[in-house]
């Protein structure tokens, strides 16, 4: 298919700009110009046929089964997009609460925010949050921030994160990005960091551990509390990062447990839409102690009801996003929290978790499961068997396109070898389940009787399978 | 050939080799470019850079996975091959030699001595192995 | 339950063909840990929430003139552009790690990196960053390391929000950052030349700047080479329709907020920050990128690539922790230059500039209502003093209807009395008179 620039015709065009009322054609100098412009000349009809015809390239969520595990690929009630674009929202301009008496031209943003922020301190068990975080690892980077005011703060000096061998990729660099060392913790034989290992990095230099819980192989770590309690004992700071709350949502609080911090990903837990990759939204709740590292602003309800922000905030982190956050995702987010209510939560953790859990038993006789216990939210099947027969993991999630799903997370975690992760997420209905248990079955079968056939998959696509080498070396990105 | 007995060794398989005169030239060993796959990228410092003992001197990247290279001994660097960053592929065929990365005028020539040589370095690829 | 398929009998089922009980799915969480009585309402139906949202979105004012811009913009938005946008098949998908089945967002990633380095007349551009202020931040780091210096200059016409933004991020690194004060209205360059030395990595400026005017930084570019540092433009991209590109001026990275290009304001976000530069510092350039391949029929295909300088492997030695772009909100701005096209985004940045210059003959006309800066040449936002408290003024004027302009004293000693006017191809002649009647009724 031609790109944008490539079906562009000279003189064509896609809008009518507005009559003027004025005087046209201020002189600028015309040094202060541009002398060409390179940007496509389309119809509007062109312009729709383009995209519409890119859309359906895609795999997504409304088409196909996405189970692509530590991403919670749910489905985003339309309702949302809808509340999203009323106008009321769509079109409040971000710098009027800094006007003069502004705050009260925005109090129903404002009240989104808040209640949002009360909804989230209930579920998660913690004093405050933040909705600034424009994405889970900027939620992190936000968190770590505030874990190294605190220990100004307080005069400590602290150099170290510890994070699990396991955990995302962003959980180091977000350490690292906020000037900390970063200390690894090996995983233990059931996946699970291992206390005494945690005991043996324990010293007065750690400002933390980051932690994920379910943890990336997704299981629930029964020590959690006595890591956190340890944590504690050092003056450290316990992180929960939230990447898989949906497992326990509505049973089992972070703050209970002894976490100081916690992320959310809204995208994830709260079914706001990926949008391909973004934008996301990821909230900071923190314990009362580090409520006064927040960023700046922070809403706050007056006595008489009314809303307003807070900026006189002398030990905050400071500014880390424009304003108030991705507001249209947080939104969708609230919209979404009303209509489940406590008992809607409490269904999503026991649908995910059983969703998981029996895929996994399902395929237990026809993969190699490297954890067998419960999982929680999502399960992970290791390709080991199949990968003697020259079959990886890669070929299979190729195979899985043929058959019209989309394929589960593959060599994530890195501590599992030929990993796929699977995560139903509890929208899938138990038909569509099992049609995707047949077909990983099924592709398990040919990895013995025709393992030509998996590896030359996909072939329904547009595109077979792309030279990634050749990407990189040769490299092309883009057009001008 | 996965080791050269000429060289001596870092448990990060880089390699490096006495000569040419008083200089020593270091690489990568190709039992670390067996592991990369195939190769993309890789950056060099520039003429004149001063290395500690274990400095990164250079990233080398294939396109799931990248890595720091290590200096196995402290020196200037006298010379850098340019010839590679644009032919990856001769690393499959000549990590030991052609395809050498960095030349150093080293500042403790003893530091060579104190690098695993070959036959440790093959007992640790064994052990690395499993 | 709208969104959970399978009912309690299917659960049950479910359950039985694998041997569990619906206890062992939390089996193995120590009972203390769980959560007795979460204190939430019960849930509400679709139609409950809608005419709940409704009440809540009419608090909030959107029927004000608006004459506030500050980085942040009220344009046009064509209907095409929310209604492709829109379509379930972007929105709903991930981030395009299966190439094959992710071929719409992949090259319109690839198709959006090409419109911004064509847009700001640079060589290279990643698939976005979150807003304009972790742009330009990310553009500062990446400075630091192209440069390994750890000096920073930044003047103070860059939008203050996005400088308060860059205190924040660094306050936990060595960096040294340098803010040169503004007189002109222009890049002050006397105080520039001063910092600037051989630890400088970047120097970072703004055209138009948070003033509305225009800059050419071309000799700022040579002198910032001269010392071997960056120069970094941020830059407002309607803007570019006619205006002089970074690329144009010698600018190593260009970033900015992309909200105008087709984002509505809603509040703050979800926005767009983006980031081109030259290709030398392609590796440099944090977030994810989308590049051309084939497979092996020889067909065209886009994939991500440069992978590895990423924090999925890179982890603590990545180039930026920033693991996502703002992929819908880049779909968004690449439909709306698509649409729009070269003599639709001229027209748009012919028109802004017009209206503007209308408005400043317009309301400089009024008694006690000067030019700020000595500035000749403003794109579509300006600097005017109005003899009084700028942030009262704005006050009065809300109750007339209108948003005046942005009060410069937040950020700003000494221009309490300066009012910052924005004009878009939206505001009219009349709406603009009628603001200068009224502001002229005040004074």
């Amino acid at each position: 298919m031609k790109l944008v620039f490539e079906k562009s015709v000279a003189g064509r065009r896609g809008l009518r700009v507005a009559k003027t009322d004025v005087a046209e054609g201020v002189h600028i100098k015309p040094e202060l110009l541009r002398d060409d412009l390179p940007l496509p000349e389309l119809s509007e009809l062109d312009v729709v046929r383009h995209f519409t015809e890119l859309s359906r390239k895609n795999f997504s969520v409304d088409t196909v089964f996405y189970p692509l595990g530590s991403c919670t690929m749910k489905y985003n009630p339309k309702v949302c997009e809808r509340i999203a674009a009323y106008p009321g929202f769509a079109h409040l301009h971000p710098l009027l609460p800094q006007l003069r008496l502004g705050g009260m031209l925005t109090q129903g943003a404002l009240q989104v925010l808040y209640e949002t922020d009360l909804w989230l301190r209930e579920i998660c068990g913690m004093a405050a949050f933040t909705m600034q975080p424009m994405a889970g690892a900027h939620g992190e980077l936000t968190g770590i921030m505030m874990m190294a005011a605190y220990h100004r703060d307080k005069g400590n000096k602290k150099k170290v994160v510890l994070i699990p061998d396991s955990a995302h990729g962003t959980n180091p660099a977000s350490a690292a990005i906020a000037g900390y060392t970063v200390k690894a913790i090996a995983s233990d034989e059931n996946g699970l960091m291992s206390v005494a290992a945690l005991k043996k990095e324990l010293n007065s230099e750690v400002a933390g551990i980051m932690l994920t819980c379910p943890d990336t192989v997704g299981l629930f770590n029964p020590h959690v509390k006595e890591i956190c309690d340890l944590i504690h004992s050092v003056d450290g700071l316990a992180y929960y990062d939230g990447a898989n709350l949906n497992a326990i949502v509505g049973r089992v609080r972070p703050g209970d447990i002894g976490f100081d911090i916690v992320h959310i990903n809204l995208h994830k837990t709260f079914a706001t839409p990926h949008g391909g990759g973004g934008p996301g939204a990821g909230p900071v709740g923190v314990c009362s102690k580090l409520a006064e590292f927040l960023p700046i602003s922070l809403v706050v309800k007056r006595q008489d009801g009314t809303f307003a922000l807070e900026y006189d905030r002398p030990k905050s982190i400071g500014y880390i996003a424009p304003f108030y956050g991705n507001f249209g995702v947080i939104l969708k987010a609230y919209v979404y929290m009303l209509m489940l209510g406590k008992e809607g939560l409490l269904r999503v953790s026991e649908n995910a978790v059983l969703n998981a859990n029996y895929v996994k038993e399902k395929l237990k006789d026809y993969y190699d499961i490297p954890y067998a216990q419960v999982c929680k939210h999502e399960c992970v099947i290791s390709a080991t068997r199949q990968a003697a027969n020259g079959v990886h993991a890669l070929d299979i999630a190729k195979a899985l396109i043929d058959m019209g799903i989309h394929p589960p997370t593959m060599y994530f975690p890195m501590i599992v070898k030929e990993a796929l992760m699977i995560e139903p997420t509890e929208c899938e209905s138990k038909e569509t389940l099992d049609t995707f248990i047949a077909a990983m079955i099924e592709i398990a079968k040919k990895t013995e009787s025709d393992p030509a056939s998996v590896k030359a998959a996909p072939i329904t696509t547009p595109v077979g399978r792309l030279d990634e080498t050749a990407a990189a070396r040769n490299l092309d990105i883009a057009s001008l | 050939m996965m080791v050269d007995k000429q060289a001596r060794y870092l448990r990060t398989h880089e390699w490096v080799k006495k000569g040419p005169a008083k200089n020593m030239t270091i690489g990568l060993t190709a039992f670390a470019i067996e592991q990369l796959g195939d190769i993309v990228y890789i950056e060099l410092p520039q003429v004149g850079k001063v290395l500690k003992k274990g400095d990164i001197f250079g990233i080398i990247e294939s396109v799931k996975s990248a890595s720091d290279m290590y200096s196995p001994v402290g020196g200037k660097v006298v010379e850098v091959n340019a010839v590679v960053p644009d032919n990856p592929d001769m690393l499959k065929t000549q990590a030991y030699g052609d395809a050498w990365l960095i030349r150093v005028e080293p500042s403790a020539p003893a530091e060579f001595d104190g690098l695993m040589d070959a036959d440790a370095y093959e007992k640790f690829l064994q052990t690395e192995a499993h | 339950m709208p969104f959970i398929a399978n009912t309690d009998l299917e659960r049950r089922q479910m359950l039985e063909e694998i041997g569990l009980r619906a206890e062992d799915l939390f089996g193995e969480i120590p009972k203390q840990l769980f959560c007795k009585d979460l204190k939430l309402p019960e849930g509400l139906s679709e139609q409950e929430v809608r005419n709940r949202l409704a009440g809540i979105a009419d608090k909030n004012y959107i029927n004000l003139t608006l004459f506030l811009g500050g980085g942040f913009y009220d344009h046009f938005i064509p209907s095409a552009v929310h209604t492709l946008a829109g379509r379930a098949e972007f929105y709903t998908a991930y981030t395009p790690y299966q190439p094959e089945v992710s071929q719409g967002t992949l090259q319109a990633i690839y198709e959006y990196q090409s419109m911004m380095c064509r847009l700001t007349g640079m060589e290279v551009s990643n698939a976005s960053m979150y807003d304009g202020g972790t742009a330009l931040y990310e553009a500062m780091m990446m400075a630091l390391r192209i440069t390994g210096r750890n000096k920073v200059i930044i003047d103070d016409s860059v939008n203050p929000i996005y400088r308060v933004m860059i205190h924040s991020y660094t306050r936990n690194l060595r960096i040294e950052l340098i803010e040169t004060s503004n007189v002109s209205g222009l890049a002050n360059r006397e105080a520039i030349d001063k910092a600037l030395d051989d630890k400088t990595a970047a120097v970072m400026v703004q055209n138009p700047n948070f003033f509305g005017c225009i800059d050419d930084f071309t000799d700022l570019a040579k002198k910032a080479h001269d010392k071997g540092a960056l120069l970094i433009a941020s830059c407002y991209p309607i803007s570019l329709g006619i205006l002089k590109t970074p690329g144009a001026m010698g600018a190593d990275i260009a970033t900015g907020e992309g909200q105008s290009l087709g984002l509505t304001m809603s509040f703050g976000g979800p926005y767009l920050g983006f980031i081109t530069t030259r290709k030398q510092y392609v590796r440099a350039m944090p977030g994810r990128i989308v590049g051309k391949s084939a497979d092996a029929r020889g067909r065209r295909g886009f994939v991500l690539t440069l992978q590895a300088r990423e924090q999925h492997i890179r982890r603590d030695k990545a180039t930026s922790n920033i693991c996502s772009n703002e992929a819908l909100c880049a779909m968004t701005a690449l439909i709306y230059l698509s649409l729009l096209g070269k003599d639709g985004l001229r027209e748009t940045a012919q028109l802004c500039a017009d209206k503007a210059s209308y408005a400043y003959e317009r309301l400089t006309a009024i008694p006690g209502v000067k030019p700020h800066f000595p500035a000749k040449w403003f794109f579509n936002e300006m600097v005017l003093d109005v003899q009084m408290d700028a942030a009262e003024v704005v006050g009065k004027l809300i109750e007339k209807g209108y948003a005046a302009g942005f009060p410069l004293s937040r950020y700003y000693k000494g221009m309490g009395n300066s009012l910052l006017i924005a004009v878009t191809e939206k505001r009219t002649k009349q709406q603009i008179g009628m603001l200068a009647e009224e502001l002229e009724a005040i004074l």
